[in-house]
């Protein structure tokens, strides 16, 4: 029988189902990080259990941090006490923790690929929605709340009941100028933020074949974005050499013997999905978001929906998000000024993000209007940055390089974006208040976001690059 | 909803707005506690408070309008989207709410709130509407929850209290039969899998045997 590639890797992890009821599914690897895990070992303690397999566990601080001066004692002390329980926990149950100061220190979801923890056909979790983006290298991998986070830690498992399943094919060659996460702006401006509720999705396609595995993770990681629990690639040769020499990845003959099962992990011919949806890459021109989900995004050479062309049961939503944008129905999104640029996050900070912004702003500065913040998603991306000479680019340019963190995506940390203040980011939410209280965010591609530090507004990328 | 739920009745508060997203439910910066308990205080956070500023309640926003008030959260489609963070089932919870009625669910959020003994009732767009109406035209209208039926009703304002009354409208809705027997009986997910600890250790020899 032909199977999905989300089959063949499910059915290999349920352990049983429930009689009409969820699956017991086996997890292979657990991240954890300060905000959503506390409650989770005081849950165990309670219980007065351990952790069932903390080998198969590994920790970080992201969420909670500063993104400078890091080597200094955490200054908000509830920020400080949580990442002290991080490390009191991950201590007393014996977890690998990556904390603060350390080399492997990052965004959980770029240092779980980067350190080839991350690999194809596993079941991977973590108390955080992003956690969709390690399904790049074709595993199972989804975000979960803290009693899940608790289950897993108590027994290695999970409940769950079996999602539908979506394909998002893409065909064809992208447009110059035209990044990864414009193909998913652009999926979930079409099918909007609840359209992959209930469902896990597999992209594939040409376009999504000639990605970089750093370019299919930005892709991945907003799965959850319209909704979708995980979004997933089928591994190739782009994803075995990525992994290759990877720190955790297998080596010597165990690789081999990986290799010869992860061949194994693609969508069956025949395989029968759900729903599938054929997008053309020609498409696709680069993307900004103008409202308040992600799923309200345009063309930047495009204009915000007139309310004539609002769905009417949509049209009080509509019209307060743009309220809180400051925005008008109709208007051009070509054009609108933007105060800060931050660059980083889970969606785009890894390595490739940061060499793609240099690559555009070198020989140039930043528009004096403008404050833009560029943050490394892990202290190897930040340590490959100077070695490649990158730090000094943005140096140049006026931008600060700051240190790794989850920084100005969410409003949690000290890197907060001013109420009233425009910022275009390529991060995954323009949820109100997302990045700051009152703070208002354009969602786009990190070239997008470069054209709009060096000239304070949101422009065409494709005007600048093909002269 | 403590443990042991079968039946609700009670007035409503309604949130007539889609895609409330956990963000609005409880902001991140209010994320930062090590426990469980006290989020309710910083529900809608930044639509209940002007500046961020307990003092300046926003008059316009329901939670601060006296003339609603009630155990069930009434909200239109996509309530919950974004982050997994079950602060915000927690937060809601603390509030007072045992019951949330929407006509579409976020997934995490679903699976975060059944995990709290907070249920997420989902019905059609036709009835949330009627609901909302019902609801605009008098702030008393209430609603019967019946977990052990599935049965969702609405109820004439004078219906809410005693209990009993005719229906206004019903509609039945959908849950997982085991987390059913769950939220009825007060069973978790973790005394679940903690029972079947030898096959899961059974698995893990297999599979490190392929």
């Amino acid at each position: 029988m032909s199977r999905t590639l989300f089959d063949k890797i499910w059915n290999k992890h349920v352990i049983k189902q429930i009689d009409g009821g969820p699956f017991v599914l086996y997890i292979d690897k657990h991240f954890i990080h300060e905000v959503t895990s506390p409650q989770a070992f005081t849950g165990l303690n309670k219980r007065g259990i351990k952790v069932f397999r903390p080998k198969q566990v590994v920790a970080t601080a992201d969420h909670n941090v500063p993104t400078i001066n890091q080597h200094l004692p955490i200054k908000e002390e509830l920020s400080r006490l949580q990442v002290e329980a991080l490390k009191k926990n991950c201590a007393e149950q014996g977890i690998e923790l990556y904390g603060l100061g350390h080399p492997f220190q990052g965004i959980v979801h770029v240092i779980g690929p980067e350190l080839g923890i991350t690999q194809p056909g596993l079941t991977i979790v973590c108390g955080d929605s992003h956690t969709s983006t390690h399904g790049a290298f074709g595993s199972i991998a989804f975000g979960i709340g803290t009693s899940e986070v608790e289950m897993v830690l108590a027994t290695q498992c999970l409940l769950q009941s079996k999602p539908k399943q979506m394909r998002i094919n893409i065909e064809g060659e992208l447009n110059k100028g035209v990044l990864s996460k414009d193909i998913i702006l652009y999926i979930i401006s079409k099918i909007s933020a609840s359209g992959a509720t209930g469902y896990f999705v597999e992209y594939a396609g040409s376009a999504i074949r000639s990605l970089s595995m750093e370019a299919r993770m930005t892709i991945c990681n907003m799965s959850i974005e319209m909704g979708a629990r995980g979004g997933m690639i089928a591994p190739d040769e782009t994803t075995f050499n990525y992994l290759k020499g990877r720190k955790f990845a297998p080596q010597g003959e165990a690789s081999e013997k990986a290799l010869a099962g992860w061949r194994q992990l693609y969508s069956d011919k025949d395989a029968v999905f759900d729903k599938e949806i054929n997008i053309n890459a020609a498409d696709i021109e680069p993307m900004i978001t103008y409202g308040t989900n992600p799923g309200m995004g345009v063309s930047v050479n495009g204009h915000i929906p007139s309310l004539n062309e609002v769905n009417e049961k949509e049209k009080n939503s509509f019209e307060k998000s743009l309220k809180y944008m400051g925005l008008q129905p109709g208007a051009n999104m070509k054009g609108k000024k933007v105060d800060f640029v931050f660059i980083g996050s889970c969606t785009n900070s890894r390595i490739e993000d940061l060499r793609q912004v240099a690559g555009f702003v070198k020989g140039k500065k930043k528009s004096a209007a403008v404050e833009v913040w560029v943050v490394p998603g892990s202290k190897q991306v930040e340590k490959q940055a100077i070695e490649e000479g990158i730090n000094k680019i943005f140096e140049e340019a006026g931008f600060q390089l700051r240190q790794p963190g989850c920084s100005a995506c969410l409003g949690m940390n000290e890197d907060k974006i001013p109420a009233g203040k425009y910022c275009i980011s390529t991060s995954n939410r323009n949820f109100e208040g997302r990045q700051g209280p009152n703070a208002r965010t354009f969602l786009a591609s990190p070239l997008t976001a470069a054209l709009a530090a060096i000239t304070g507004e949101v422009g065409d990328v494709r005007d600048f690059i093909n002269n | 909803m403590s443990k042991g739920f079968s039946q609700i009745k009670s007035t409503v508060v309604p949130l007539n707005r889609e895609n409330v997203d956990t963000d609005q439910i409880i902001p991140a910066r209010f994320l930062k506690a090590t426990s469980r308990d006290g989020f309710g205080k910083n529900l809608f956070r930044d639509w209940r408070y002007e500046n961020d500023d307990e003092g300046q309640p926003k008059k316009d926003f329901v939670l601060n309008d006296p003339t609603y008030s009630g155990k069930i959260l009434v909200a239109a489609k996509n309530f919950g989207c974004g982050s997994s963070r079950e602060h915000a089932a927690w937060a809601i919870k603390d509030a007072g709410f045992d019951v949330v009625v929407s006509s579409f669910f976020a997934d995490i959020f679903k699976n975060n709130s059944l995990n709290n003994f907070l249920l997420p009732v989902t019905i059609s767009e036709d009835f949330l509407k009627k609901i909302f109406e019902a609801v605009e035209k008098n702030p008393k209208t209430g609603l019967e929850v019946n977990l052990e039926k599935q049965t969702l009703k609405l109820l004439e304002s004078s219906q809410v209290s005693p209990l009993g009354g005719d229906l206004e409208g019903a509609e039945s809705f959908e849950i997982n039969p085991y987390k059913k027997t769950c939220l009825l009986n007060g069973y978790d997910d973790i005394d679940y899998l903690l029972s079947i600890k030898e096959d899961i250790e059974k698995f893990e020899t297999l599979k490190s045997e392929i």
